[in-house]
């Protein structure tokens, strides 16, 4: 009981007894808790002291998280190292596959264009890829993949999207130059649809613009018309789009409108083009009859 | 306790270690049984130094729990503050026990302390988990002799 006692006799130095002490110690806990479970003002505090908490939160976390990191540096480096390799490989897979489909989408576009742009004198079509081109203000020539082999002959006409682009004019045995409409040495002979003039369109060395030069001052032509084959000259059959009237000019020195037109296939732009083989028997077919333009359209059917 | 205001400061030092160590993230399997260090510091120093920090020192522990695992306001504080309660009240007694008398008294009040709080659980109808939670009772049991010898060794070398 000494023991107890001199316990007794330390505490009573202390301001409050250890009994009461506790009691209001126990009481602040259980008013603590009511307020808590009762929500309200304490939510706050809960949440001031949460925050400031975070810090010593964020500093009890950081050994783990500095070994986690360390880990991560040293072991799973090569796993990353590996991943991003293959992750790349895959990338540089899809890269091709997106340029593969945006050419398809391209291809089918023009192809779809190509089909209904084709009047039905034409009897038979090959299309060739472009593969190479030459713009300038003297030439206006493409060269395609397509050639004698394929049946290709000298002086066939040639479509494109939504019109005719020109014709064939040196025939390799597997390649063919075009001479495009509006290269300065090409005519094409045209017919205006609204009032049916005829009249020859030649090529102005400016891509996609050709110039109609021999229509007199009183001709009924304005921007806007539109311009078909005419089927004149035997090269062309008649009826295939071929350009567009963007400008009229009429001055008073001259006998003659000036005439501009603008094509409706992009020649510049067009990747895809058709030689057409015409239907022999139909009135709208070229002049000449097929057995002499040397190509063999049948073997390419 | 020759000199109160170095003793609450090395208390302080001492619960601020306790408590940093039993907040630590672990991983799973070693976090359910990590011992309470916090309270088996509480019980020390009620039991060595009852006049250092007594029951406050319980109650302001106990609150840090509460805020730190966010429990319910007051449920760790006043679980804490009954076990330094409990140690002041009988410090003198033990004291003079054998070591492993002093152990089961240790465990009884871990015992207490983790009652405590599962009986809070059960009455705001919060989680009362199941028999995983009793394990830190032993696994703090077990480390009391450790805990008590080191915190000794630090105080005799305190005091010289």
């Amino acid at each position: 009981m000494a023991a107890f006692a001199s316990g007794k006799r330390y505490l009573s130095q202390r301001s409050a007894p250890i009994d009461l002490r506790f009691v209001g110690y126990a009481a602040a806990c259980v008013a603590l808790m009511f307020f808590d479970q009762r929500g309200g003002w304490l939510e706050t505090v809960r949440y001031g002291l949460r925050a400031t908490a975070y810090p010593l939160e964020l500093a009890l976390s950081s050994p783990s998280a500095a070994w986690r990191f360390t880990r991560e540096i040293f072991e799973e480096r090569a796993a990353l190292q590996v991943e991003n390799r293959a992750l790349r490989d895959e990338n540089r897979k899809l890269q091709l596959l997106a340029m593969q489909r945006a050419r398809l989408e391209r291809d089918n576009a023009e192809l779809r264009a190509l089909a209904t742009g084709a009047t039905d004198v034409v009897e038979q079509w090959l299309h060739a890829d472009v593969i190479g081109s030459e713009t300038t203000s003297l030439k206006q020539r493409l060269t395609v993949d397509r050639g004698a082999v394929n049946g290709v002959f000298e002086g066939q006409a040639v479509i494109a999207g939504a019109g005719l682009i020109g014709q064939s004019f040196r025939v390799g045995p597997w390649s063919t130059e075009i001479i495009l409409l509006s290269d300065p040495e090409h005519a094409v002979p045209v017919q205006l649809t609204r009032t049916g003039v005829r009249t020859l369109a030649l090529g102005s060395g400016e891509t996609s613009l050709l110039s109609l030069p021999y229509l007199p001052l009183q001709t009924d032509v304005r921007a806007g018309d539109q311009l078909i084959t005419s089927g004149l000259g035997g090269v062309f059959p008649a009826g295939i789009p071929v350009a567009e009237i963007t400008e009229v000019r009429r001055d008073g020195n001259s006998p003659l409108a000036q005439v501009r037109a603008r094509t409706y296939a992009a020649l510049d732009r067009d990747r895809i083009v058709s030689f057409i083989w015409p239907r022999t028997a139909h009135p709208a077919a070229g002049g000449k009859p097929r057995a002499e333009q040397g190509g063999d359209p049948d073997a390419r059917k | 306790m020759k000199l109160p205001r170095q003793g609450r400061m090395r208390a302080a030092f001492v619960m601020l270690i306790a408590f940093v160590l039993q907040s630590i993230p672990l991983p799973t399997a070693l976090d359910v049984v990590r011992p309470p260090l916090l309270v088996l510091a509480v019980v020390y120093w009620s039991l060595r130094a009852p006049g250092v920090g007594g029951i406050g020192i319980g109650f302001l522990s106990g609150l840090a729990l509460d805020i730190y695992r966010g429990a319910l306001f007051g449920q760790y504080a006043l679980a804490t503050t009954l076990v330094a309660y409990i140690g002041v009240r009988q410090h003198l007694l033990i004291r003079n026990q054998t070591p492993f008398q002093q152990g089961l008294f240790v465990f009884a009040s871990l015992v207490v302390w983790e009652f405590v709080v599962w009986l809070i659980d059960g009455w705001t109808g919060q989680p009362t988990g199941n028999w995983s939670r009793w394990l830190p009772v032993l696994s703090g049991t077990v480390a009391w002799p450790l805990v008590a010898w080191l915190l000794e060794r630090g105080d005799t070398h305190a005091h010289r």
